[in-house]
């Protein structure tokens, strides 16, 4: 591993855009960063820069205003990169989604790695669903990325609980793939 | 001179909302600035009337995420005056002390926020590690951090035992002290020098451009809902706090005596609790049309509910106190300050896009 790849995985930088969340989600992604839940431990920092980021946490769910944001802020991201979809809202549009201005999850405009489902999720499971997608951007990068059977990737919120059946997460749109995407080696 | 433009936003790296300024400098000087919104526009008043009452109370909670318990509050009395019916004594205490707990981790996560404005870091960090033990008391409370659903029509979801009520009466013990800790910061040089004189709002532009709440309160207007007495806050002993500075410096200093005021008024709160009841059932139809002021965190909250008598209710509207303060911004950031200073402005007025949008 060079050190561009290695400092890709110990140190990803991520970019946080607020697509028309509730507010309850950012503050709880903020909240990670602070040193209570100290995301920081994992290298990870948040950037406001896309070109700077390789994890895109996107909140809410896209209206018709934000869907050329957020697709502008995903193109002008340096791959390999992943995005991770934070609560109910940014997973399917959640409590909104009978809102005439809402389209759904963040997976109807970018391919989503990984959810993470909670109204707000715990900051427990904001950290458990970006240590999920390392795990994803390692392979990315590798190029040894292998879409799991179960459907996309989705961060158990509680306890004990049984993981919802990921089919139900993913809005019914066919599993988004990030295959295509070019890995450092190829590029 | 040329005038040139620069846009401010929407995704920016001190706001944690997407709101886009568009703003016209000379030089390094800000002449005039057009706020553009719409980026978090979901269509909540539209959805108000396709769901149950009962369920719209969660909507209402999710309008704001920091200001969960206001929103409710207000939609619940609107309801609740609909139905003539009123909530027990008891359930009037716990909403104001959910109230008072929101205003606290409103007003701490507003503190954190200004400094990372300014650039200082560490004490963002600090404030919101303080923050982090109201939210555990309101998760002692309710089940739930952030989204924590406590009131219901008619009164509360949930009842306080004794043994929580001690636990609160630690916990604001726990604040006091940790906000004493930091409370240097507002002798400090720097902070100084970055917040005073900048964004000034004189009391008669604020009266102009109707703002509410503690920016309102930083301009020598001694406005504050709660002195109406709704719920609980009739019985409790308390004085809007008002300062002369009219910048930045006196929203900063506003907000940090009105913490102490919550905690002060959570403890009222704890000495007079009432026994009984928390809940009044009623089925009554909704019929009319009423309308609630709550004061949130940010100032003025203002709902209008008509019923037709059906199931659903016909109209919600919802006015927020940022939406208020969006006109106040805009004349402090065209008076002609630096392009630096705009997020300290902005954020001066603690903005929340997502309520203003709905
Ligand atoms: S999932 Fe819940 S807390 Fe998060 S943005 Fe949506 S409504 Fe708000």
């Amino acid at each position: 591993m060079g050190i561009v790849e290695k400092s890709r995985l110990k140190s990803p930088w991520i970019l946080h855009y607020d697509c028309s969340s509730c507010n309850g989600c950012d503050i709880e992604i903020l909240a990670c960063l602070t040193p209570y839940y100290d995301i920081e431990r994992f290298g990870i920092l948040s950037k406001g820069n896309p070109k700077h980021s390789d994890v895109l946490l996107v909140t809410g769910g896209v209206n018709h205003r934000n869907k050329t944001v957020l697709k502008n802020l995903y193109d002008q991201m340096p791959a390999p990169k992943v995005v991770i979809a934070i609560g109910a809202c940014g997973s399917t549009g959640g409590i909104f989604h009978n809102c005439y201005n809402i389209l759904g999850g963040a997976d109807k405009i970018v391919p989503v790695d990984v959810y993470v489902p909670g109204c707000p999720p715990r900051p427990e499971a904001i950290i458990d669903g970006v240590v999920k997608a390392l795990d994803k951007l390692k392979h990315l990068q590798n190029g040894t990325w292998k879409e799991p059977e179960t459907g996309p990737i989705v961060v158990e919120t509680a306890v004990g609980a049984k993981p919802a059946p990921a089919a139900k997460y993913a809005n019914a749109a066919p599993a988004p793939t990030l295959n295509s995407q070019p890995t450092n080696k190829e590029a | 001179m040329v005038k040139s433009t620069i846009t401010f936003g929407p995704q920016h790296p001190v706001f944690p909302e997407p709101i886009q300024f568009i703003l016209k400098v000379v030089d390094e000087k800000v002449v005039l600035a057009e706020p553009q919104i719409g980026y978090v526009h979901r269509g909540i008043e539209k959805a108000f009337e396709l769901n149950d009452p009962k369920d719209n109370i969660f909507l209402a909670e999710r309008i704001c995420g920091i200001c969960p318990a206001p929103h409710t509050t207000a939609y619940v009395r609107g309801v609740e005056s609909l139905m003539g019916i009123e909530a027990p004594p008891r359930a009037k205490y716990i909403r104001t002390i959910m109230n008072e707990l929101n205003r606290i981790h409103s007003h701490i996560l507003w503190a954190g926020l200004l400094g990372d404005a300014i650039g200082f870091e560490s004490y963002f960090m600090q404030t919101w590690n303080y923050r982090e033990k109201v939210l555990d008391a309101i998760e002692k409370i309710s089940g739930h951090r952030v989204t924590y659903a406590m009131n219901a029509i008619g009164g509360v979801r949930r009842d306080m035992t004794n043994e929580q009520l001690r636990g609160l009466e630690k916990t604001m013990d726990y604040v006091e002290s940790s906000l004493e800790n930091i409370e240097d910061v507002m002798k400090d040089y720097t902070i100084k020098k970055r917040t005073q004189g900048i964004g000034i709002l004189t009391e008669e532009e604020a009266r102009r451009d109707g703002a509410v709440g503690p920016t309102a309160r930083a301009s020598g207007i001694s406005q504050d809902l709660r002195t109406s007495g709704y719920d609980a806050y009739g019985d409790l002993k308390f004085e809007p706090v008002v300062v002369n500075n009219c910048d930045s410096y006196g929203r900063f200093a506003v907000r940090w005596q009105e913490l102490k005021q919550s905690i002060d008024l959570i403890r009222q709160c704890i000495v007079k609790m009432p026994s009984g009841e928390i809940l009044t059932k009623s089925n009554n139809p909704m019929n009319g049309e009423a309308i609630s002021r709550v004061e949130a965190p940010r100032g003025e909250l203002f709902y209008y509910i008509k019923g037709n008598g059906s199931k659903k209710l016909e109209r919600v509207k919802v006015r927020t106190p940022t939406f208020a303060n969006i006109i106040p911004t805009v004349t402090m950031l065209s008076k002609g300050c630096q392009v630096a200073d705009v997020s300290v402005i902005v954020l001066s007025m603690d903005p929340c896009i997502s309520c203003t949008e709905r």
